[in-house]
């Protein structure tokens, strides 16, 4: 199990260009490490959603990355997503999970299906072109810029674990951060 | 007496392709759906239009898909059942009301009966449920009156907020369809 700013951090010098959508507290700890918040979207309501709303982008920006910052109680909110997702093959789209057993936005409730559900392998069934899980971050750093550049869409679950408290970072609401992102990828 | 929706008249004829041309003059991109029984007509006439069709799984998922199209500069609209409308309430308020969303939303309306008492609950709640939420609606019934997608357009566009266009008949087979059948 990795420290999740630990392995979130692995992303930042890799990222490029690419538009990042985390959401629920991915948000909060993407916020912490984030070099490009002008590229941030930050997903706070409709929880869940985020992978739909990397879909569209996707769809719309073909030649940009958008990586998706999931949950996995966001994920299994919208577990459809995967299908719908690998029946429309962005190229573009890689799909994190942060993989912690819990509902960590409202106390650390255990998800349905905890120590159960193979994310990965629900991607690959789906339809995903790859699915990936790491638990151990020198492993993620070595293969991280390999698999960001792979055609998706790809799915990567990193278990991570619960951390004792949350970065005290000021996250910008969705509705602050869209016209920057959307000027953004407008100019692109 | 009320008109008996089962044996609809005449005048309430819609055609997908009406409805298509009219979305094509608007500068839609992308149609993001689930079929339904009023509308799942469109499947077929699709072939013949420009659009990028984007199937989903469940209702609430168009939504977030609509708004990451609109971020990624394109013009979506989205097509669902009445009965998907009342599944996807918390990605409407979160993607679309807070957000400002600019959205054309298609609605089947099952259940709906040109005017003469309702039965189906689905189509009872339907005009409630978006009077609740405050979303602006039109009525689309026949080929004729298919310029309300456009006033529901300009005024999602203007407002920045969805609206919906109800689709009240069934889509009706086009002219070579029926000589096949």
């Amino acid at each position: 199990m990795m420290d999740p700013l630990a392995a979130l951090r692995v992303l930042v010098p890799c990222r490029g260009t690419a538009v990042v959508i985390p959401t629920m507290t991915a948000a909060r700890m993407w916020a912490a490490v984030s070099q490009r918040p002008e590229l941030d979207l930050p997903l706070s309501g409709a929880m869940g959603k985020a992978s739909s709303v990397g879909l569209g982008i996707a769809l719309a920006q073909p030649q940009r990355r958008v990586i998706v910052l999931d949950g996995d109680g966001s994920l299994l909110m919208n577990l459809g997503s995967l299908v719908t997702i690998a029946h429309m093959r962005p190229p573009n789209l890689l799909h994190i999970v942060l993989e912690n057993g819990v509902y960590l936005t409202s106390g650390g409730q255990p998800i349905p299906g905890r120590n159960l559900v193979d994310f990965a392998g629900l991607a690959s069934a789906a339809g995903y072109a790859a699915a990936y899980t790491f638990d151990e971050l020198a492993i993620w750093e070595a293969e991280a810029r390999r698999i960001i550049t792979e055609p998706g869409p790809v799915l990567v679950c990193l278990r991570v674990r619960i951390p004792p408290h949350l970065p005290q970072v000021r996250t910008r609401r969705t509705l602050e951060a869209l016209p920057e992102v959307r000027a953004a990828l407008a100019g692109a | 007496m009320a008109p008996d929706a089962s044996t609809a008249p005449a005048r309430y004829v819609l055609h997908a392709r009406i409805v298509l041309e009219q979305l094509q003059r608007l500068g839609i991109t992308h149609i993001v759906w689930l079929p339904d029984t009023e509308t799942g007509a469109m499947q077929a006439a699709f072939a013949a239009f420009p659009f990028t069709v984007v199937p989903v799984c469940r209702e609430g998922e168009a939504i977030a898909i609509a708004l990451g199209l609109w971020i990624g500069g394109k013009n979506p609209v989205v097509s669902m059942q009445n009965t998907g409308f009342f599944e996807q309430g918390d990605s409407l308020r979160g993607l679309a009301l807070d957000l400002h969303l600019p959205l054309l939303l298609m609605i089947g309306y099952r259940g709906w009966r040109h005017g003469a008492p309702m039965e189906d609950s689905a189509a009872i709640y339907l005009e409630p449920l978006l009077r609740a939420w405050g979303i602006p609606y039109f009525l689309l019934e026949r080929d004729e009156d298919v310029g309300v997608i456009a006033q529901a357009y300009r005024l999602a566009h203007t407002e920045r907020r969805p609206v919906a266009v109800l689709i009240g008949s069934e889509y009706a087979p086009e002219a070579s369809e029926a000589r096949e059948a």
